[in-house]
């Protein structure tokens, strides 16, 4: 890649999703804000009784606060991933939004940088809203609670590259259905969100520890909680080595995707 | 003086396909271009290689002076486009469209404000400046892309078939800014097959036929070349006509029911022709730049 091929240029990009996102904000962060309120009601309502408390990172915790975090880990991988996969293919294939994009003093990397780090913006505002609202039910300790906004960005970063690598590959729409089946709903069912991973059989481990949403889920009860089960520098190293080779495949595969 | 554009030995091979076999040509400054030709003549492609949007296979291309493979940012900042496929966004506003292009272009937004408010009045669209892209008619589509090809204010300007599909009305509303556009000194290549449309607009244009340029000249003198100003069509012919024109050798093409005569000047053969051949029906017109491109592409049918 030659240098000088990413600039500051990528932010206008950013600015054109942020435009169309605030046309449509009140549905944007409706989600959020309704999200963990059914998830607190469903867990501290209907499963009083069936899970009492939980063993995590030696002491007891409700359940309900131990899905907390992981309620907004979800949430960013599921705003990065959906944003760079069905979004951008939207714009890439129907709108031809990079096509128009081409022919202006843009590069095809910014145009993928910026697509990438919006992805991780739109995460950021989503976490950002649902550590408000379980903050209020007293699932996050504040201040250190707050450092879940920039680890929500970081993650976000992480799983927007993975999604546009996915989106420079896949030939139609309805291929994500694949990449979602076996990428994402695996990890959200298995990343120590709902059960710690320390539940696992001794098998089943590794795979977990290679999600980065483990990882992410980790950090966020680390500063939600104050406790957990990895070690956080090896998470954050993990989850920067997943974003930078992702945004590197995504780069070369977007390339060869629309440059021809 | 030097040359908006410089094209040489320009290849560009798809796995299988050879888009565009080898084309050379130059654009002078405040010269409005012409690249004619039928579907899948290459005409897209080459234009493409030309705005830095896909490398060339091999070949050299120049732009402004500056080689399209190393300064293409400074080249993009200094060209407007207006695409094939309508790449407008329609998640934007017709307003907000053309503001957003203007950050691409790195314009201040005081700026691209005032020259938003001057584009969207010279193509007819003030009033519809907060509509939605898809609620536009399709002939405010295609000025809605122009605006926003202009709004760099740029030096040259390429236009992949920009009246396709519009209905005559809107059409000649193109023609007419386009027109504008070339009084005021702007560098202009086209793209086409409306032959109407390249004789009207174009100073000089090029005819292209599978990757290659057939010929090259100014509409009139294209003509001139390969047609004859005069033309006639009979309906019906004989063999009487047939061995009439063998005899005489005079350039035609025979469709079977019709056979078109291109007759040189000066010559007193339309009138043999209305005395002796006329029985059916007899058109006679004056030659025009579809008699070149039908002549010279055949006419077979393309896609
Ligand atoms: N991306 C591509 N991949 C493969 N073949 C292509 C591609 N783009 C164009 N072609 C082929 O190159 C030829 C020229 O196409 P194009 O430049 O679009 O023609 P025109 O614009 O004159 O109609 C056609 O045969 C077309 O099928
Ligand atoms: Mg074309």
């Amino acid at each position: 890649m030659e240098i000088g091929v990413i600039s500051w240029r990528f932010w206008k990009v950013w600015r054109r999703n942020l435009v169309t996102f605030q046309k449509i904000w009140k549905v944007n962060f409706i989600t959020p804000l309704l999200e963990p309120l059914l998830f607190i009601a469903a867990f501290s309502l209907g499963f009083v009784g069936i899970v009492g408390q939980i063993r995590y990172g030696g002491a007891e915790l409700s359940y309900t606060a131990f899905i907390a975090p992981a309620l907004i880990a979800t949430a960013v991988m599921n705003n990065a991933f959906f944003e760079t996969t069905y979004a951008s293919f939207v714009r890439m294939y129907y709108q031809k939004t990079f096509d128009g994009m081409l022919a202006t003093p843009l590069s095809i990397e910014e145009i993928i940088v910026a697509e990438i780090v919006w992805s991780a913006s739109k995460a950021t505002a989503a976490a950002a809203i649902m550590l408000g609202v379980l903050g209020a039910f007293g699932y996050v300790q504040f201040p250190y609670g707050l450092i879940a906004i920039p680890l929500a960005f970081f993650g976000g970063i992480a799983f927007g590259a993975v999604g546009l690598f996915f989106t420079g590959v896949v030939p139609t729409i309805e291929m994500f259905n694949l990449p979602i089946f076996l990428f994402v709903t695996p990890m959200f069912l298995f990343s120590g969100t709902f059960f710690p991973v320390s539940n696992l059989p001794l098998w089943a481990k590794p795979l977990a520890l290679a999600f980065p949403l483990y990882h992410l889920v980790e950090l966020a009860r680390l500063v939600c909680l104050g406790r957990c089960e990895t070690v956080p520098l090896l998470s954050i190293v993990y989850l920067a080595v997943f974003a930078f080779l992702f945004t590197t495949l995504a780069l070369i595969f977007m390339r060869r995707r629309l440059i021809k | 003086m030097q040359p908006i554009i410089e094209v040489q030995h320009l290849f560009k091979k798809f796995q299988d396909v050879t888009a565009v076999d080898g084309i050379s040509f130059t654009v002078g400054s405040g010269e409005f271009f012409g690249l004619l030709g039928p579907n899948g003549a290459g005409k897209t492609t080459t234009i493409r290689m030309l705005y830095g949007f896909s490398p060339p296979t091999r070949g050299i291309i120049r732009v402004f002076g500056m080689e399209i493979s190393r300064d293409w940012r400074k080249i993009k900042a200094r060209i407007g486009v207006c695409q094939q496929d309508n790449t407008l966004d329609p998640d934007l506003t017709v307003e907000q469209n053309l503001m957003v292009f203007a950050g691409y272009f790195s314009i201040p937004p005081k700026e691209a404000v005032s020259r938003t408010r001057e584009l969207l009045e010279f193509f007819a669209l003030s009033n519809r400046r907060n509509a939605k892209v898809m609620d536009l008619s399709g002939g405010m589509i295609r000025r809605l892309i122009l605006a926003r090809s202009l709004i760099n204010r740029p030096d040259l300007l390429i236009l992949d078939e920009p009246t396709t599909g519009l209905d005559p009305q809107s059409r000649h509303q193109v023609w007419d800014r386009l027109e504008k556009l070339r009084a005021s000194g702007l560098s202009i290549v086209l793209t086409t097959h409306y032959m109407e449309e390249a004789s009207r607009l174009c100073d000089r244009l090029v005819i292209v036929d599978a990757g290659k340029i057939l010929v090259d000249g100014s509409p009139a003198d294209l003509i001139e070349r390969h047609v004859g100003r005069h033309v006639i069509e009979i309906g019906g012919p004989d063999q009487a006509l047939r061995d009439f024109l063998k005899a005489q050798q005079v350039p035609h093409d025979d469709l079977g029911q019709r056979i078109i005569l291109y007759t040189p000047d000066g010559n007193d053969l339309s009138a043999a022709v209305r005395a002796n051949f006329c029985h059916e029906q007899c058109t006679f017109r004056n030659g025009t730049l579809e008699d070149v491109f039908l002549r010279l592409t055949g006419r077979e049918l393309r896609d």
